[in-house]
């Protein structure tokens, strides 16, 4: 019987849609997974609301599919009931993981992000400078926004999370994996990565054409040379995250001699996927003095915005500092 | 010409057998009957040429003359060396190279042997040396391959020339046709008037093949690839066809050999300090300023002057001054002292004392006599009469002020003891050169793993506890790779670094560093970044896993490539990450 | 001798192993400062630990701005074993420094608003 199959629930919270898209580009695959269980929520394609979730008994959803970062009351509202819906929770996609690009964010607080969206963009015309907020009178009946945060949070420092899907958006094999483990009970420890636990050196074709001694004079921008579709990025001087990113993703930015950027994470051993590269990078530039160092340093334009750019609320540090904000 | 069919003929009625195909020549050679040649080198192809060498073949009642170098033996010959007909060829042949070459030595020779006075022909150029022999041209062709040279013209205007008479870009320099040429016709010029200084003292190689030093060991001549002919043209190998003993071969090659080994002592050496680096001493410039080591070589029995010390010129030196401490104590150069030259300065002034008649001065910063028995030596120098200047010679130069100074070097010191600037002509200047780091330290240094001093020198693990150790372990160090010294230094430290060697191979282990890095294989991508990071190359890829491994035998456990790897495969025991961050964790616990 | 007692140590073989995450986690546990010190350039007991530290503190002194983090209060000093003198002066001189900037407050990257 229908009603005997597992239920799955899907969730956005601060994404692009990007992480929506990538479960429809399971293409005839979906129809396996509508085979396999039911799914009860999906606010983006079938007209549940929140009241049919909250009538849900405790834990009767088996999976909840959840993308995007938290950084409104509403998402921590309904991840929080989802939480508790749902047996488990698999965190969707980049932003859930890590923070993704929303996560950038955390380099700026309400206000500073408030004052450019809604008034000094050269496209914005609000001289009243009129920003949303929280409670507004209209007609003596008062209209409510979902608070907006400071801080960009992933969804596992909000919520407990089962497992991790990595990726921006995570590809459509990693998908499948991961559902069909879940339905066949065939699952990793708790908190698992649903992706190898090796950086992405291990997949990439271009890995034997680095030098024995891999080091870098330069730093070069991609749109600085002309990238060689064989060569190492790094060995180019062209930064490339992907020594200290996951892999699983079937590198789809290599084959478009794009470098990778970092969006499937660090593995399990690194906290601050930021860091460790940092740290990689500084150790292999091609010079002891301290001048030509700083040199070099001084030509990576944006080392947190290149380095966190997928993770900076799940770094160490994971915003910028309150106060240095104004 | 390795027939075995015998051919029977008389040579001036004595029967000979030999192999087919020899010439003339060649079988009167073996009776000891002597035909005089001039155009004819047993490493050529015979040319006949100069016509010198023409006998009588008599056939039955027929007669004919031919010449003896490149004609064959045939089977009944009978030849006759100086028959009358063949004497008045001869004869003839000699009259006229007397008159295309009057000023050619062998010709002069052989007519005389003949009894010619004077040719019948007339001379045109008395100063010509050149018989049109071709053995330069052969030579050039045929063991040199390098055919810069040729005849050109005809009749009476054929000469020997390079392409249009200029300078060609096919000759090697080699100078063979000059060696060849039997008139001396052919001489060798530098075209670039470069001044050769001391050429006799001169360290290189002097021919292609040679004898690396006079005290080698083994004591083999060894070739040199950038002289030889052969390496640049393919072509000679004539030290080869002349060694008897089939001792040489060109086509050996340097070859890699892996040993494996316990331990390694490095006992790499050191340069000497080039003295043309301190222009104002004239190294170089005059002819009479040489270095230690050149001292050395000219002071040697085996050397150039069979160990007479001379000048340039051939004569005895009246004056010499003898610099101390060219390219050490000094913050221009080297800033160490290198320990050696003081006391080698003192001997050789004691040698020029003692073979010698001239007036010795030695300039010194400070006399540093530290050995055992070297204060003695000093003293007797002193006895013996060597002058001794303290202080830094500031310049050597021709310049001469006075009568007195005229064709001499003068060198321009600081006396600091009299507290004045003197000028002392002399007529030999030796700098006492320092001793620097092997040109390949570095390099050195990166392959064994081993740290170098500031000055390069190899450092020692503790310069009084370990001496002859290094911070890799069975890497020991010995003589002047780890800092300047003398020869009894030299070999008490080379001793130590021997049983050191000996002890750690006795034991058959070793300690290794309880703080290693250890790489995690499922956690490594084979990323490599940490390869190069590595100071002790202990991380090498295993390209067939696909992933980086660490040699604990070469691990020091500094932690960098554990910094530094990307993916946290690479862990330091007993101060991994987790560890770490607890430590941070615990001192923030109120 | 004694220097600031603000100063808390955490031991490492080299200054080549301290990785810029060890940096992160002492600021959001609470440090106000982080001072390195390793041994001079060309004197390293590992080789070459300490020009790897320099190249990590160039570059994360640089991205520290960026989290609104001053560079005077991630400090790299060669300090050898045998400069006690040395240490004890910077420690002093880095604990007044840091006494000026006053506290970092970083409130372990929480957002006092959502909190609230």
């Amino acid at each position: 019987m229908s009603t005997e199959k597992p239920k799955v629930a899907f969730y956005w919270c601060a994404s692009c849609g990007g992480c929506e898209e990538a479960v429809i580009d399971l293409a005839e695959d979906i129809l396996k997974v509508v085979e396999a269980v039911d799914i009860v929520f999906w606010p983006v394609a079938l007209d549940f609301k929140k009241k049919d979730v909250e009538a849900m008994k405790d834990g009767s959803i088996a999976v909840s599919f959840i993308n995007g970062a938290v950084r409104l009351s509403e998402q921590e509202e309904m991840v929080k009931l989802l939480r508790q819906k749902s047996g488990l929770v698999v965190a969707f996609g980049s932003c859930s993981h890590l923070g993704g690009i929303p996560g950038l964010g955390n380099f700026w607080n309400k206000e500073t992000i408030f004052r450019r969206a809604y008034i000094t963009t050269p496209s914005t015309d609000n001289p009243d400078g009129t920003v949303p907020l929280e409670k507004t009178e209209v007609d003596g009946k008062e209209l409510t926004l979902p608070r907006f945060y400071d801080t960009v949070y992933t969804l596992d420092q909000v919520i407990d999370v089962d497992y991790y899907l990595p990726g921006c958006a995570p590809p459509p094999d990693l998908i499948m994996n991961a559902l069909q483990a879940i339905l066949e009970g065939k699952l990793p420890p708790k908190g698992a990565v649903l992706s190898p636990n090796k950086s992405l050196c291990d997949d990439c074709k271009r890995n034997e054409s680095k030098p024995e001694k891999l080091t870098i004079k330069e730093i070069k921008r991609p749109w600085e040379v002309e990238l060689d579709p064989e060569k190492c990025f790094l060995a180019q001087g062209v930064i490339c995250m992907g020594p200290a990113t996951r892999t699983g993703c079937g590198e789809r930015c290599i084959e478009a001699n794009m470098p990778c950027r970092g969006c499937f994470g660090p593995t399990d051993q690194v906290i601050d996927q930021g860091a460790k590269f940092l740290s990689s990078l500084a150790s292999i530039l091609d010079t002891d003095d301290e001048k030509e160092i700083e040199k070099i340093v001084d030509t990576i334009v944006d080392p947190a915005g290149t380095f966190y750019r997928f993770s900076l609320p799940s770094s160490i540090l994971r915003r910028r500092r309150m106060e240095d904000i104004k | 010409m390795n027939n075995d069919k015998k051919i029977k003929l008389t040579i001036n009625d004595k029967p000979i057998e030999v192999d087919e195909g020899i010439t003339i020549l060649q079988a009167a050679k073996m009776l000891d009957i002597d035909i005089p040649t001039l155009c004819y080198h047993p490493l050529l192809e015979p040319y006949a040429a100069c016509r010198i060498c023409v006998v009588e073949k008599k056939t039955g009642e027929n007669s004919d003359l031919v010449t003896s170098c490149n004609t064959k033996v045939q089977e009944g010959m009978v030849i006759y060396t100086d028959s009358e007909n063949a004497a008045k060829a001869r004869r003839l042949n000699v009259e006229l190279l007397m008159a295309q070459a009057p000023a050619a030595k062998p010709v002069q020779e052989i007519a005389k042997e003949l009894g010619i006075e004077k040719t019948r022909f007339e001379i045109e150029d008395p100063e010509e040396k050149c018989i049109l022999c071709g053995l330069c041209v052969r030579t050039c062709e045929q063991i040199v391959g390098a055919e810069a040279i040729s005849f050109i013209e005809r009749g009476k205007n054929r000469t020997v020339s390079p392409p249009f008479g200029e300078p060609s870009e096919a000759c090697i320099g080699c100078t063979a046709c000059a060696y060849f040429c039997p008139t001396e016709a052919i001489t060798v010029e530098d075209l670039y008037g470069r001044k050769v200084i001391h050429n006799e003292l001169n360290l290189g190689p002097s021919t292609a093949i040679l004898v690396p030093i006079r005290q080698a060991v083994p004591m083999v001549p060894v070739i040199d690839e950038e002289a030889c002919i052969h390496f640049k043209t393919g072509e000679c190998k004539l030290c080869e066809k002349v060694c008897e003993k089939e001792a040489i071969n060109h086509e050996m090659e340097d070859e890699e050999i892996e040993i494996e080994v316990g331990s390694v002592i490095l006992a790499s050496g050191f340069k000497p300090f080039d003295a043309t680096r301190i222009p104002a001493y004239g190294y170089g410039r005059f002819d009479n300023v040489i270095t230690g080591l050149e001292f050395e070589k000219l002071n040697n029995a085996s050397g150039p002057t069979e160990g007479k010390i001379l000048l340039a010129n051939g004569e005895e030196p009246k004056a010499v001054g003898i610099v101390h401490c060219v390219g050490s104590r000094d913050k221009n150069y080297n800033e160490y002292c290198s320990r050696v030259c003081c006391m080698y300065s003192l001997k050789f002034a004691h040698l020029i004392k003692e073979k010698t008649n001239a007036e010795i001065y030695d300039f010194y910063i400070d006399m540093r006599c530290f050995g055992k028995g070297y204060e003695e030596f000093y003293h007797r120098l002193l006895e013996e009469g060597t002058k001794f200047i303290r202080g830094c010679v500031s310049e050597v130069t021709d310049l001469a002020l006075t009568e007195q100074e005229e064709g001499k070097l003068i060198i321009n010191v600081e006396d600091t003891l009299l507290g004045i600037v003197r000028r002392i002509p002399v007529d030999m200047v030796i700098l006492a050169t320092g001793l620097e780091p092997g040109l390949d330290q570095n390099e050195i240094a990166r392959i064994f793993n081993i740290s170098c001093s500031q000055d390069t020198f190899f450092l020692e693990r503790h310069p009084k506890l370990a001496p002859v150790s290094t911070f890799s372990d069975g890497i020991f160090l010995a003589g002047t790779c780890q800092s300047p010294k003398d020869i009894p230094d030299t070999v008490a430290q080379a001793g130590a670094a021997a049983s050191e060697a000996l002890a750690l191979a006795d034991k058959g282990t070793f300690e290794l560093e309880p703080i290693t890095a250890e790489i995690d294989e499922e956690r490594c991508s084979g990323c490599q970044l940490c390869i190069g990071l590595c100071p002790f190359t202990a991380i090498t890829y295993n390209k067939e896993k696909g992933i980086s491994e660490i040699n604990d035998a070469l691990c020091k456990g500094c932690g960098t490539c554990v910094s530094a790897c990307p993916s946290g495969a690479s862990q330091q025991k007993h101060f991994r990450d987790s560890q770490i961050f607890a430590e941070i964790e615990g001192i923030f616990i109120e | 001798m004694t220097y600031a007692p603000n100063i808390r140590i955490i031991r490492v073989m080299c200054s080549g192993r301290v990785a810029p995450q060890f940096v992160l986690k002492a600021f959001i546990e609470g440090a106000d400062g982080v001072l390195i010190s390793g041994c001079h350039p060309g004197d390293c007991h590992y080789q070459e630990g300490n020009y790897n530290a320099l190249r990590r503190h160039r570059l994360l002194s640089k991205m520290l701005e960026q989290f609104g983090i001053e560079r005077e209060r991630f400090r790299l000093e060669w300090v050898s074993a045998a400069e006690g003198v040395k240490f004890q002066q910077i420690c002093d001189e880095f604990t007044e420094q840091i006494k000026k900037l006053g506290p970092l407050n970083l409130n372990g990257g929480k957002d006092e608003h959502r909190e609230a």
